[in-house]
């Protein structure tokens, strides 16, 4: 079976993501914490210190990590639900039209 | 690219949100006129809104040895411009700074300048000259997204910069040099990344909903306009 122009460009696609992230994993050593946390380290370094902290801090909580997984999953979630929604109902829409357009 | 709260003097709070909130308005304005002139657009900007939650929950690791998450606004900027990209980025800000308590409020219009304002600012100029050029949806979408993610962190770096020059008297190049070691330079593969994501995504469209790029093309740089405001794309 041919693959369409788009699936090549998906697969291809796809392909270099997973190189890279998976090579970047591979070969670079790193705790790989980060990088907005690294931000607020680099301002200290340089002689700055925060005059506050965020507002869960200030009310002596601290989100469990699993916790805040779990929300970065539910942010992802609300995204992705849209996206394939999208996608469903143009997919949805094409079929619908196919029988009417071999019709006539 | 979150500034967390603390990390700016209450001054560039007041700075950045000052600059932030003109952009906000015509985004809400331009928001408004899309829904009431043109509802069949509804399922567009809530892609675009989409595109932002997904990709920018997702921590990438970068060459650098550290994580960081692309920002997600090539969509969203492209079709409907800065104004009502920032209006999305700040809805995503807000979901963070208030559920995760990453970001923050005092930061809210630092972030939004970044994340919502000037980098994907520089991803539509970039998107208007490939069109012109003659470069085709993938290629366009491809640079926008990439250019509007690592602008984000530039202006990122350059926030934190002025911040700490200001308070400390420490000296700019040294300082904007180190916060873009770690926000740029950590950024560059996640922007590529990011901009394959989207492109593949714009690819789709151009097939599945090439009527889309239309209001793309039709889209004003200038968010300002008085007939980009009336969401006349």
């Amino acid at each position: 079976m041919e693959l369409s122009k788009n699936a090549k460009i998906y697969i291809v696609g796809f392909a270099i993501i997973a190189v890279m992230v998976v090579g970047t994993l591979m070969f670079v050593p790193g705790e790989f914490g980060g990088s907005d946390d690294s931000g607020g380290e680099t301002a200290e370094e340089e002689g700055y210190t925060p005059w506050t902290d965020n507002w869960l801090a200030n009310l002596g909580f601290e989100l469990p990590g699993e916790t805040e997984s779990m929300l970065f999953a539910v942010q992802a979630a609300i995204g992705a639900i849209i996206i394939g929604y999208f996608i469903g109902v143009n997919s949805a829409r094409k079929k619908a039209d196919a029988p009417s357009a071999i019709e006539e | 690219m979150h500034i967390m709260e603390g990390y700016l003097d209450p001054i560039w709070c007041v700075v950045w949100f000052a600059v932030m909130i003109p952009f906000f308005i015509v985004g809400v304005i331009k928001l408004r006129a899309i829904m009431r002139e043109h509802p069949e657009q509804k399922m567009i900007v809530a892609l675009a809104g989409a595109f932002i939650f997904l990709i920018s929950s997702l921590k990438l690791p970068s060459v650098t040895g550290s994580s960081a998450h692309p920002t997600g606004t090539g969509i969203a900027v492209v079709f409907y411009g800065v104004g009502v990209c920032s209006v999305l980025a700040t809805i995503v800000l807000l979901f963070q700074a208030l559920l995760l308590a990453h970001g923050g409020f005092t930061t809210l219009g630092a972030n939004c300048v970044s994340m919502g304002i000037i980098g994907p600012f520089f991803g539509l100029v970039l998107w208007k000259i490939a069109r012109k050029a003659g470069a085709n949806v993938f290629i366009s979408m491809f640079i926008a997204a990439a250019i509007a993610d690592l602008m984000t962190y530039v202006v990122t770096a350059l926030q934190m910069t002025l911040n700490v020059v200001t308070s400390t008297g420490g000296d700019f190049i040294s300082s904007f040099v180190d916060f873009m070691s770690v926000y740029a330079v950590t950024q560059i593969p996640l922007a590529i990344i990011e901009g394959i994501v989207l492109a593949m995504f714009a690819q789709y469209l151009s097939t599945a909903r090439p009527d889309v790029f239309e209001i793309a093309d039709k889209n004003s740089i200038n968010c300002f306009n008085k007939s980009d405001m009336n969401a006349e794309a």
